[in-house]
């Protein structure tokens, strides 16, 4: 694979994956709270719990997702030397 | 064994395993003292990143601020995690791959300028300095407080450790010592987390029990309780906001974009031995930080129920021993206005009676004593107290002696330095910036707690977009970075001081610039920045053909 097409998938990754950091972060938790809080799950208004749990999850979990395709990318390609 | 002895114990014994550690992976050469050698294990170096990112402010401060500002507290949790997303996906593996040792250096090397790096070293220089005033201050308050030591003493005690492995160690002593400080932190934090959500809710996993009915049988959700407790004391109700959307949203992307432009958090990622390490551990950092900070907004909920039911509309003369304990050290005040011996606190509406003033940093320290827990938890609270400013301390320590010894001798003024000599200047720098952080923890300016804000708002408006540029593009060039810089450093900080210091009465929302407080002014800074620096660029010469393929290298894993 030409360094080229790697780093266009790699920008392609990236642009969902902030897509969905933007979404729980400054949508779900900022923007969109009132409208979230009408919803309850559990004892919890739900903008308020991703304002203050759930963004944080999702976090997580975009790093991990992102390191698995990373790697995955790493191997297709055979450019990661020793 | 009473509280005290616990706590001399536990101190004690933390003390000594951070000696231990230190004595065990001293620095021998350069690299080691600024990197740790490039070989530090990606989830251990998660570890340390985590107690190095984590400071006194988090431990001590961050849910106490949750628990006055209730939703509104969510600008810190989603600042300070969200940061890490920028940092795994669009810094940490880069900067790895470009493999030197600081932020001035990439930002030297990618814009081909000494003036560059000269702005970018002042920068570093001033938000750790900044930030490990607070840190030293952290070490004195809870000195005081647990151990009952003044706080000149405290502070001494805590410079002496932070000298011992920071100065000895280098990256290599910090970075073993942070993962033993985050093993310390980490455990108090959780347990009288724990503890109290048993108590309250009879949930063993906090992030769940603040969501949870209260077990004293009424069936009523913990937050419904907080939020009836709070609207009739004339608060706002705790699940609700107070500040406008814009603000909020613009601080939090400030202390995002800041997170990820704080050069003692970026070197962390200098440490690991490859590309994919850096993303890993990005992972593993947000991971140990996650376990904390999805915690605090619990042990705020709880915390802010506990007080206002177990003090408010209560007569003086009955109030549990922590309260008169904690009024000895000034961080929590009565005034009976009304003469008739009963703690009346009320909101901000009808503040002429309200007769009780609350630090908000004894939420956490105070929470165990609230709850009333065993002597140990509240002994490893400060146990914890102390691992979170020490190992945050510490790293900025580093930071300012990298930056002196090698950004502006060996790459500035004194190129020909030997290696011998870089090592011991770069340990003098250390020595020398422990005993000026520890004058700023004893005798504090009164601006430290403001310039707080400078701190991520600098490091968003100036290294940020300077860093995403050299690597997203090939066509910025030295005098748009530079200029892109100035602007947004110029711009934030005349802002700030000007509603911090020159008219601090105007510093209401009325009179913001779009509703944005000094804390969020960051976020415009930045934008004015990638704003300026890409104007300049498209008007001046691009840059060289050997700065392409820099880029070229830095986007790719693989050697060479």
């Amino acid at each position: 694979m030409n360094p080229d097409r790697y780093w266009k998938i790699n920008l392609r990754y990236l642009s969902i994956l902030l897509g969905i950091w933007f979404l729980v972060s400054f949508g779900a938790s900022v923007l969109f709270v009132e409208l979230l809080d009408q919803v309850r799950v559990y004892g919890f208004k739900l903008g308020f719990w991703f304002a203050q749990q759930g963004a944080i999850y999702v976090f997580v979990g975009i790093i991990f997702v992102y390191v698995i395709l990373m790697n995955r990318l790493d191997r297709q390609s055979n450019t990661e030397g020793a | 064994m009473n509280v005290q002895a616990w706590t001399f114990v536990l101190v004690g014994l933390s003390f000594a395993l951070y000696i231990g550690v230190a004595i065990w992976s001293r620095a021998g050469s350069t690299k080691e003292f600024y990197v740790a050698g490039g070989r530090v294990h990606p989830v251990l170096n998660g570890m340390a990143t985590a107690a190095d990112w984590m400071s006194a402010a988090s431990f001590i401060s961050m849910a106490g601020l949750i628990a006055f500002m209730g939703r509104d507290g969510s600008v810190y949790l989603l600042g300070w995690t969200g940061g890490y997303v920028l940092l795994a996906l669009l810094l940490a593996p880069y900067l790895r791959k470009f493999g030197k040792f600081t932020v001035p250096d990439f930002v030297g090397d990618r814009y081909y300028s000494q003036t560059a790096r000269f702005v970018a070293v002042l920068c570093a220089i001033f938000v750790s300095f900044t930030y490990v005033a607070g840190q030293m201050r952290g070490v004195g308050i809870v000195f005081s407080r647990f151990l009952e030591i003044d706080i000149v003493p405290g502070v001494l005690i805590g410079m002496g450790i932070v000298f011992f492995y920071a100065v000895l160690g280098g990256m290599r002593g910090i970075t073993y010592t942070q993962v033993a400080q985050y093993c310390v932190l980490i455990f108090a934090y959780l347990v009288p987390a724990i503890f109290i959500s048993l108590l309250m809710t009879g949930n063993v996993i906090p992030q769940i029990g603040f969501g949870s009915t209260l077990v004293d049988g009424s069936g009523t959700y913990l937050l419904d309780k907080l939020d009836g407790l709070s609207t009739d004391l004339g608060f706002a109700a705790y699940t609700d906001g107070q500040r406008g959307v814009m603000d909020v949203f613009a601080i939090t992307a400030a202390l995002m974009v800041g997170t990820a432009g704080l050069p003692h958090v970026i070197v962390r990622f200098y440490t690991v031995p490859r590309m994919r390490d850096a993303r890993t551990s990005a992972g593993w950092a947000l991971v140990f930080i996650a376990l904390l900070y999805t915690s605090a907004p619990a042990v705020a909920a709880f915390a802010r129920t506990n007080l206002l039911t177990t003090i408010v509309d209560r007569p003086y003369s009955e109030v549990p021993g922590w309260f008169k304990n904690w009024e000895q050290t000034g961080l929590i005040e009565f005034h009976d206005k009304n003469g008739d011996g009963v703690i009346q606190y009320v909101g901000p509406a009808s503040d002429l009676e309200n007769e009780l003033t609350i630090d908000r940093d004894i939420m956490v320290l105070a929470n165990p004593e609230i709850a009333n827990l065993p002597g140990w938890v509240i002994g490893l609270v400060a146990a914890g107290g102390l691992a979170a400013a020490l190992s945050t301390a510490a790293g900025l320590l580093l930071v300012i002696s990298t930056a002196v010894a090698r950004d502006l001798l060996k790459k500035g003024f004194m190129p020909e330095i030997s290696e011998k000599r870089e090592l011991l200047t770069a340990r003098i720098t250390a020595g020398v910036a422990v005993v000026i952080a520890g004058y700023f923890g004893i005798d504090p300016p009164g601006f430290v707690a403001q310039v707080v804000a400078f701190a991520f708002g600098l490091a968003a408006a100036s290294f940020f977009p300077a860093i995403i540029l050299g690597i997203f593009t090939k066509w910025m060039n030295r005098d748009g970075a530079v200029s892109g810089m100035i602007t947004g450093i110029v711009f934030t900080a005349c802002y700030i001081i000007f509603f911090k210091f020159v008219r601090p009465d105007l510093n209401s929302s009325e009179y913001w610039l779009f509703g944005i407080s000094p804390e969020g002014i960051g976020a415009i800074g930045m934008i004015l920045n990638f704003i300026v620096a890409i104007t300049v660029s498209r008007f001046t010469p691009p840059p060289p053909a050997s700065i392409r393929a820099l880029v070229d290298r830095i986007r790719v894993p693989g050697e060479g």
